[in-house]
């Protein structure tokens, strides 16, 4: 299988290890990865609000530049803001008129998009190209006993997804599955983790992510699908807490790493010690099930 | 405005076309049927001044200076729970991207830490052609509310010392990498 990947602002930067985690997971899965040349911002949810046509130009620029790489393979992207950009910009296109004012702007980059790339979810791909019978085939060391509490968030299944149920996703929780991991199902799977609101409207963003830990709070880690989702689950922690009135501390994992750690990949791909709540009592609990400690897990905190 | 406020519809400034020109929704927006599944599925409801089902009837209403400068509209965080839910099948989320598109061209001076983050973020891509988020927060601090900042310094170290984030020099001058796709959509939009 070949993919051409668009990783997007977010995960060449501060979900970096989503990008390494997801890349390795691939590649052990067979997939042959190509990174989308010249790419640029989608334009996340900022440039709707600047401009109509500016919030499609942003992501038609990239779906162009898709089209014109050679092999027309699909592009897979990881951000489910980046992703909820393309279907977006996919669904408008349909109207000829909305696509030659896209293009029109795309001109000045000598580009065209033609209304035929479209791009999918990391999440689809891993459980429908690859599928869990190929996941489950190459675990060496399954997640026994690690309790893992799915997290799509809002953009991952919905408006643009097609491969999961838009308010009640399920595939995440198969795959955890397959690496023998007990799912702790709760009810902020696919709610919204806030985004831009931690940051100008911190108070409200705190309130909503402190009902997502706190309604995960008996899993050992939670799994993300989103650098955005990440970022607002992991790093605010303590803020979170303070709102929330009660100590909350558990690690947010990217989907990728613990299917890597599943498979046993090498730490310089999963980047275990990036996470703002180190991932320690994961490792330790992985450790105490198959006897094996790993590398981290021997590193003091920060 | 506050949600329990009475609003005397002969003695307020309307425009009855408000609904009709905002995209994507425009005129299904008169197909509300004031149910409430908006505002039920919203997890920033409780923080707004105006629940989402008021705020549609306002636009159906007209009442377009009372929406704009509603906090309402900033505490979307664009989860299109309202969107899949509306029995109505209308397109509410990307329509109150329209809103803030709305209210920002008007130049609306509440809320100016939300505004303030969409005018910066902008530029940021329109620079670079990527986010530069440590550039982006700082300016956006600055900008805003740098005594803010302090609240967030903690948490910034700590990401720092993960490797998470990168200080860049910036670049200030000469041509951003989309200068010339920015300026093709205003043309093409008649906006600067």
């Amino acid at each position: 299988m070949k993919y051409l990947f668009y990783p997007g602002c977010s995960m060449d930067a501060s979900a970096l290890e989503y990008k390494t985690s997801m890349l390795a997971v691939f590649k052990a899965l067979g997939a042959e990865v190509q990174e989308l040349d010249d790419w640029t911002c989608c334009g996340a949810s900022i440039a709707p609000v600047i401009s109509d046509l500016l919030g499609l130009a942003m992501p038609a620029r990239n779906l162009a530049i898709a089209e014109r790489t050679d092999g027309g393979n699909p592009l897979v992207v990881g951000c489910s803001a980046c992703f909820t950009n393309f279907g977006r910009v996919h669904a408008a296109a349909s109207d000829s008129a909305v696509l030659a004012k896209i293009n029109k702007v795309l001109g000045v980059e000598n580009l065209t998009y033609q209304h035929k790339a479209q791009a999918r979810h990391m999440l689809d791909v891993l459980a429908n190209d690859f599928g869990l019978d190929a996941i489950k085939a190459r675990v060496k060391r399954p997640l026994t006993n690690l309790k893992v509490a799915p997290y799509y968030g809002c953009q991952t299944v919905r408006p643009y997804a097609t491969f999961d149920d838009a308010q009640h996703p399920t595939s995440m929780a198969r795959i955890l599955e397959a690496l023998g991991a007990t799912v702790q199902h709760h009810s902020h799977e696919a709610t919204c983790c806030g985004t831009a609101l931690l940051t100008t409207k911190p108070h409200t963003g705190f309130e909503i992510v402190g009902q997502i830990l706190d309604a995960a709070s008996g899993a050992d880690c939670i799994a993300a699908v989103c650098p955005m989702c990440h970022m607002k689950l992991d790093s605010y922690q303590d803020k979170v807490s303070g709102v929330l009135g009660k100590q909350i501390r558990i690690p947010i994992l990217f989907l990728p790493q613990l299917i890597g750690l599943a498979f046993d990949l090498p730490e310089d791909t999963l980047l275990l010690k990036r996470e703002v709540v180190p991932v320690t009592p994961v490792l330790t609990r992985l450790a105490s099930a198959t006897g094996k400690t790993s590398e981290v897990s021997k590193t003091s905190e920060v | 405005m506050t949600s329990s406020e009475v609003i005397n519809l002969t003695e307020v400034k309307r425009d009855s076309t408000f609904a009709d020109h905002l995209t994507p929704a425009g005129h299904l927006l008169r197909t509300c049927i004031q149910c409430g599944t908006c505002t039920a599925s919203c997890p920033s409801a409780t923080a707004m001044d105006i629940t989402p089902r008021q705020m549609w009837r306002m636009v159906v209403l007209g009442l377009e200076d009372e929406v704009l400068r509603s906090k309402t509209i900033w505490l979307c965080s664009v989860c299109y729970q309202c969107h899949v839910r509306c029995p109505r099948g209308i397109p509410l989320t990307e329509t109150i991207a329209k809103l803030k598109q709305t209210a920002i061209r008007k130049g609306i001076k509440e809320w100016r830490e939300s505004t303030n983050f969409y005018k910066t973020f902008s530029d940021v891509m329109r620079r670079y052609g990527r986010m530069r988020e440590m550039e982006f927060m700082a300016r956006y601090f600055l900008t805003t509310n740098p005594l803010a900042a302090l609240g967030f310094a903690n948490m910034g170290l700590t990401m720092f010392m993960r490797g998470k984030i990168h200080p860049e020099i910036p670049q200030l001058t000469g041509e951003g990498r989309l200068d010339k796709m920015f300026q093709r959509v205003a043309e093409l939009e008649g906006w600067q």
